[in-house]
């Protein structure tokens, strides 16, 4: 069924056909919407779900965790701030392997306040275990939230996965969205059967003190986790393709890569607008290709690898700055293609929620273009930005 | 109502925990889950308690058990409640907390689980500092303690500040069901448990549980030291259900404050001028809850006058 909806409204009838046992939620704009549609669902009757409205997202990713351990299918949304603020808790529940998933409306993190779209809020929690997939459309953010559960509860990965939908871009703008029906979803989805949970029946202790004896392994652990969830990812999002019609490509997603010779990487809804600078481009003969990055987390390096193999440059679109070296994308695409003969720049734009546009995205494959003919151009290009000279 | 004759043998808090001997903690803990019983599941923020009791490989706990950071007590039982619920399962979801991790930082999240009235149990194991990082500070220490955050110095000495009221605080979320607690009062203590146990909706448990480094007294006088609070009204045994208060044990006689505080070493530097105080502040207590006025011998002498809102405590603090 094809319904008109709002990014957080896909995310929510997600999070719906997934049968979700427990949802604590805190509002934060712009992931407003998302708890406000699941309680709709709630209220009337449409979803048995136990709705907790908590005092603060810290308390939302404690319950959270709390839920999970007990051996519910948690869900919930945050943004920017509320992210944030539940820092502490988001490395609490990746290495208990707790599967919980949340989506998160991306927003510019304070100071200065703002709340538009950037990436700086997510980009902080890179390190804190959690899986991490930023989708393009409407669509992408309702499939993702149940491939999503998928990926999480898989039994080689266990981990808790955030898909992130561009705050107000996606969130707020309303799109023509394939709702798959719940028999679809139950037959993709089956329900969550944790091994080990809080249970009177099978008593076990989770979060125990742990000596520096063991944390290493477990450490180890969780990075298996990591490795295993690559494979994971591909196998459910073919499975997802077969059942459900629509193919995402997995960890990376490519448009007119085949013969290209200059690539940008992008995220989000940038990568939206940059299919069509690239089909512009190409109409004059430029042979250009973007490459979609899906997974932050798992980071696609032998995919992205792969995929540059024959081109000879490559620009990275980031929507966040890491204060030194450019945007933490950029950083880390260069550190995973290390040894390969291939010049490599950084394109920062949006940031704090400014359009990127076509022109801006036209710029970026410009100057791709001139390091690809060994013209001397910056490593760290900073688009549509008073005082620069891009 | 369960008597002891009738409590389990079993210990679902076993020996081999590495608690301090005469821990006030470990002996509230092992008492209150062996009344809960075998179908609880316990919550349990960063405190001694997670140290002594669940060091990996070894666990003391019996039933299961769960820990992640140290303000979240009361989001946690919520969390693990409503998947308990969600289930169909009947559970009691316990958390014990200490009282840095409910006065302090722990206070927004027990707030918030009391507001919505969910049907947990939240044990605050209330030790009067921060005893896991080395005994600091926190909102429930009383006045004069020592702490090493509250030394004894040449300018100031001790804790300046009363212990805060944290039963009021809570029980002005209306919630079903609000009693404090001693391990030296066990036939109260075991009624109170057994009462939260069968409750339907948010309790508190505030227990008074003495802890030996922190404040430096004899292991074997956990008990006796309880009793002493009592009896001066340093600690009150009381229950408020459904916004009703009794008095569930008044001592007979009332003892002074220095009898209490010179059992322990963190008290022991406290000028004759500082103990007045706290005597004052423990009467003013005992009138509050007893309703009946202190002895009089012990009550009544001349009163330290406040003209001003600034008092000698945040002088003594901040200078003039």
């Amino acid at each position: 069924m094809k319904k008109v909806i709002t990014g957080d409204h896909a995310v929510a009838i997600g999070a719906k056909l997934c049968r979700v046992d427990v949802v604590p939620a805190y509002p934060i704009t712009p992931q407003t919407l998302i708890i406000e549609h699941i309680a709709d669902f709630v209220n009337d009757g449409e979803l048995d779900t136990k709705f907790l409205t908590m005092e603060s997202e810290h308390s939302v990713m404690s319950a959270a965790a709390a839920a999970s351990a007990a051996g519910a299918r948690v869900f919930t949304a945050t943004s920017s701030q509320g992210l944030a603020f539940m820092h502490e808790m988001l490395y609490a529940t990746a290495p208990l392997r707790l599967p919980v998933v949340m989506a998160n409306a991306s927003r510019t993190l304070t100071a200065p306040p703002g709340i538009w779209c950037e990436y700086n809020d997510s980009m902080g929690a890179r390190d804190s275990g959690w899986l991490q997939l930023y989708v393009e459309d409407n669509q992408e953010a309702l499939d993702m939230v149940i491939q999503s559960f998928r990926i999480a509860e898989d039994k080689r990965v266990l981990l808790p996965v955030m898909p992130c939908l561009d705050g107000f871009v996606l969130t707020h703008t309303v799109e023509p969205v394939d709702i798959p029906n719940q028999e679809e979803v139950d037959s993709f989805l089956p329900p969550y059967e944790p091994d080990i949970i809080l249970d009177p029946a099978r008593p076990a202790m989770i979060g125990t003190f742990m000596p520096a004896e063991y944390i290493m392994e477990l450490r180890r652990q969780t990075v298996g986790a990591f490795e295993s969830a690559k494979s994971a990812i591909q196998k459910i999002n073919n499975e997802f393709a077969e059942r459900v019609g629509r193919d995402y490509g997995g960890l990376i997603d490519t448009y007119r890569m085949d013969d290209a010779d200059i690539a940008l990487i992008t995220m989000g809804t940038v990568t939206s607008t940059s299919r069509e600078v690239v089909d512009d481009l190409r109409s004059q003969g430029e042979k250009v290709g973007i490459i979609k990055l899906r997974f932050f987390r798992p980071f696609p390096a032998e995919e992205l690898r792969k995929a540059v193999s024959s081109i000879s440059a490559l620009g990275v679109f980031d929507r966040s700055i890491s204060y030194q070296g450019g945007g933490p994308v950029y950083n880390e695409v260069r550190s995973s293609l290390f040894g390969m003969k291939l010049t490599v720049i950084d394109h920062l734009a949006g940031l704090g929620g400014r359009d990127v546009t076509k022109e801006q995205i036209t710029k970026m494959f410009e100057i791709t273009k001139k390091a690809a003919k060994g013209e001397k151009v910056k490593d760290v290009n900073w688009h549509n930005t008073r005082g620069e000279t891009v | 109502m369960i008597t002891i004759k009738e409590l389990s043998d079993e210990n679902l808090f076993t020996a081999g925990h590495t608690a301090c001997p005469g821990c006030g903690v470990a002996m509230s803990i092992r008492n209150a889950i062996r009344v809960l019983g075998k179908d609880t599941v316990v919550y349990v923020p960063a405190s001694c308690a997670v140290v002594f009791g669940t060091t990996f490989p070894y666990g003391a706990w019996k039933v299961s058990f769960f820990h992640t950071a140290f303000e979240n007590t009361g989001a946690c039982l919520t969390g693990m409640q409503a998947a308990f619920e969600k289930k169909g399962k009947k559970v009691i979801s316990a958390g014990f907390a200490g009282d840095g991790g409910t006065y302090d930082i722990g206070l927004q999240s027990m707030s918030g689980a009391a507001e919505r009235n969910e049907d947990v149990l939240y044990i605050c194991l209330d030790n009067e500092a921060y005893m896991n990082t080395g005994i600091q500070r926190s909102g429930g220490t009383p006045f004069g303690a020592w702490t090493t955050t509250t030394p004894v110095g040449t300018r100031v000495q001790g804790n300046r500040r009363f212990k805060k009221n944290l039963g009021d605080i809570v029980a002005a979320h209306e919630i079903p069901y609000y009693a404090t607690l001693s391990i030296g009062h066990p036939l109260d203590f075991i009624r109170k448990v057994d009462k939260a146990k069968n409750i339907k909706g948010f309790r508190f448990l505030h227990m008074f549980t003495p802890c030996i480094p922190g404040w430096k007294m004899d292991p074997a006088k956990t008990v006796e030291v309880t009793k002493k609070a009592v009896e001066s009204g340093m600690w009150t045994l009381y229950e408020i259900e459904n916004g009703e208060k009794k008095v569930t044990y008044k001592p007979g006689k009332m003892k002074t404050v220095r009898e209490y505080l010179m059992m322990q070493g963190r008290f022991r530097h406290m000028s004759e001028d500082d103990i007045k105080k706290l005597q004052m502040w423990a009467c003013k207590k005992w009138n509050l809850h007893y309703g009946v006025k202190g002895a009089p011998e012990i009550c009544e002498f001349e009163p330290h006058i406040e003209h001003h809102a600034v008092t000698e405590e945040h002088r003594e603090m901040h200078g003039p």
